[in-house]
């Protein structure tokens, strides 16, 4: 292992002298990077059975290599990583992000691997139905890694009057929930035999499509969003309830439709976002393996407190429709969903000496599934290229089924040095 | 771009910004100096380059691109995309500033492509980590301080208004004296002082060109600037380099769309 991580440190090195190389002629072809070394250590003793990494949730160097460039009108970027995961003592390659870019008039259109972020939450998400990667996020992994890319097509219209954005995504991603191999999580069909996951097939029928329309509105930003695909997070089918010899994980139909808006007030920011969850699969909520059709809202008010001191704060709800038939259909003995759930948050960024030391802390507290998550985390950059940085993943609840109560067993800390070339 | 910059152009500068007659009022002067400071020619493009040096010497230096356009009203429009450090490449700023009311400001945070609002509360509050305030880099509106012209008087070669500006509301000084050069009205030195009127701040106009546009017309434009925290010692001294005016950025460069697709034809300079 320490033999991978000198070959990662010295590829760094060389690249990052290529990439001095390149500064000279800036604009044509621009080359960077940087190499990402972190670790995470579960703190509660309690190893999910049968994982690899014992304590440790994280140990892993990624070396980063992004090329951008354009030539006669087009651009492409392209993001990839060398993975080194020295708990299972693998190498990988991620391509986080590629496209080749072109603008036609008004329209710009993106063909390839693309992170798309839509609406105005903090960490939670209404009309940015595009994949997230959980592991990453309750490990600890700089936040720009819950964020997972999609492949397809965008064309993004500007126009006087709006702008406009269309997403066409042939090939579904699912989200990436934390492995069980590092993380304790609820899963109550883990026991049974056969494990079998379903993706919805890479048919043109089943393209998912996203759109997005915006324009500045009385001093509001607004948007309006409608979705056409899947939930990203799996249900799970039995091939028999009694006895079950197969469980197959599946990605139900989904329509969603929303509006956000985000404006100045009180020298503050305020946002608010709404969206409906059509669950086309089971509108009549009598499936109790496929989610109920839901509502989803936030409000949040962001401001700085005194200079390089912001507090946020912001309130999200999600509310079950045909609660009735949801009830009525669950199985006995299911832990039972309530009809509304709400999360308070609250997020404190404190920025020291000229910015170089970053205090941030968020806390997430649902009082109706009466679970939280509270992530402190320090960050220093001790020069313009080495930045460190360490915090903490506590979760829990009173519930082991609900979102963050379910991790309870995974409190962890995390060490992280990044160097920039 | 330094060969747009010529020695001659001083001749034009201080005719067409000039004193003409008795000696204007205090208000009107750092009126005119917000003028020369802020708003030269219809737009502007500079590659600035700011280094944050630490008392003992340790230094940060952040590389970016900035386009401004004026707009009716006092009004003006920033584009501002970031070379340097690593971390940070690829992000721009999207500031709409509003003499009257609070700015809005949008910044685009590349590794997740999201374009985000952000609060624009505190205009004293650092920019980028560096000594200079918001307000130090876009202008800071002129009835917010109360002004008095305390004398007249030369500064190096250059004949000086030395004004003295009392904010309206609290602020991070309690008093400000500005040294502003009678030819060209751009603020050569300003002191500012905490509410125990002791020098906390000092603005230092390092370095002056000429920047013209094909022998049109010429701007003298402070091209090194230091802001010092004399308490500390820590300060940020900032180079303008390839500076242009009067390019004729149209107003889609200053929109969510470029904010997203950045205008590598103005950024890549």
């Amino acid at each position: 292992m320490r033999r991978r991580l000198a070959i990662l440190l010295f590829l760094g090195a060389s690249i990052r002298g290529a990439a001095r190389a390149d500064e000279a002629a800036p604009g044509a072809l621009s080359f960077h990077g940087f190499l990402l070394a972190e670790t995470a250590g579960r703190i509660t003793a309690q190893r999910p059975p049968g994982g690899d990494g014992g304590d440790y949730v994280l140990g892993e160097e990624r070396l980063r290599l992004e090329l951008a460039g354009g030539a006669g009108g087009a651009q492409f970027l392209a993001k990839g990583e060398l993975v080194h995961d020295s708990i299972g003592e693998q190498f990988a390659v991620d391509l986080r992000e590629a496209y080749v870019a072109h603008a036609v008039g008004p329209v710009d259109f993106r063909l390839g691997r693309l992170i798309v972020t839509w609406g105005v939450g903090d960490l939670f998400f209404i009309n940015d139905v595009f994949p997230k990667d959980w592991e990453s996020f309750f490990s600890g992994r700089p936040l720009e890694y819950l964020k997972v890319a999609v492949d397809g097509l965008q064309a993004r219209f500007s126009t006087p009057l709006a702008h406009a954005e269309l997403l066409a995504i042939p090939s579904f991603t699912a989200d990436t929930l934390p492995s069980p191999s590092r993380f304790s999580s609820f899963f109550p069909y883990a026991g049974v035999p056969g494990q079998r996951q379903e993706l919805p097939q890479s048919r043109f029928s089943n393209t998912e499509v996203a759109a997005r329309v915006y324009r500045e509105l009385a001093g509001f930003d607004v948007s309006l969003y409608a979705y056409r695909g899947y939930w990203r997070t799996p249900s799970v089918r039995l091939d028999d309830p009694v006895a079950p010899t197969v469980a197959t994980r599946f990605f139900p139909a989904l329509s969603t439709y929303g509006v956000s808006m985000q404006r100045n007030l009180f020298a503050g920011t305020l946002s608010a976002e709404a969206g409906y969850y059509d669950s086309r699969d089971d509108r009549a909520g009598r499936d109790p393996t496929v989610p109920n059709s839901q509502w989803r809202f936030l409000a949040g008010y962001q401001r700085e407190l005194s200079p390089d001191f912001t507090a946020g704060l912001q309130l999200y709800g999600e509310l079950m429709s045909t609660y009735g038939a949801y009830r009525s259909s669950l199985p006995a003995g299911a832990p039972i969903e309530d009809e509304f759930r709400g999360v308070l948050s609250l997020r404190l960024t404190r920025l020291l000496d000229y910015q170089a030391w970053r205090l941030s802390l968020f806390v997430a507290y649902s009082p109706t599934d009466e679970d939280y998550l509270v992530q402190p985390e320090v960050s220093y950059k001790v020069t313009d290229a080495l930045s460190v940085r360490a915090g903490a993943n506590v979760l829990g609840g009173r519930h082991p089924w609900t979102f963050f109560g379910q991790f309870g067993r995974n409190d962890n800390v995390f060490v992280a040095g990044r160097l920039d070339f | 771009m330094i060969n747009r910059i010529w020695a001659a152009g001083w001749a034009v500068a201080v005719a067409v910004a000039g004193p003409a007659g008795a000696a204007p009022n205090a208000t009107e002067i750092v009126e005119k100096s917000q003028q020369a400071f802020y708003y030269p020619g219809t737009d502007m493009r500079a590659r600035v380059t700011m280094d944050l040096v630490t008392s003992s010497g340790q230094k940060r230096t952040r590389v970016l691109t900035m386009l401004r356009k004026n707009a009716a009203g006092g009004d003006q429009k920033y584009f501002m995309f970031f070379h340097e450090p690593g971390d940070v490449r690829r992000t721009s700023f999207l500031v709409w500033k509003h003499p009257e009311r609070d700015d809005d400001r949008w910044i685009f945070i590349p590794a997740i492509n999201a374009v985000r609002r952000i609060a624009a509360s505190d205009s004293r509050s650092s920019f980028v980590g560096s000594d200079f305030s918001y307000e130090d880099v876009s202008g800071r509106d002129v009835s917010a301080d109360v002004h008095a012209l305390v004398r007249e008087e030369k500064l190096g070669d250059a004949e000086c208004y030395v004004v003295e500006s009392k904010p309206t509301q609290p602020a991070d000084y309690t008093r400000r004296v500005s040294w502003i050069d009678k030819a060209t009205f751009l603020p050569l030195k300003e002191e500012y002082y905490d509410a125990q009127n002791q020098l906390s701040r000092l603005f230092t106009a390092d370095a002056i060109e000429v920047v013209g546009q094909g022998g049109k017309k010429a701007y003298p434009t402070v091209v090194r600037r230091t802001m010092k925290n004399v308490k500390s010692g820590h300060a940020t001294e900032v180079r303008f380099a390839g500076v242009a005016y009067n390019q004729g950025f149209g107003d889609d460069v200053f929109t969510e769309r470029a904010l997203q697709n950045p205008p590598t034809r103005w950024i890549q300079q």
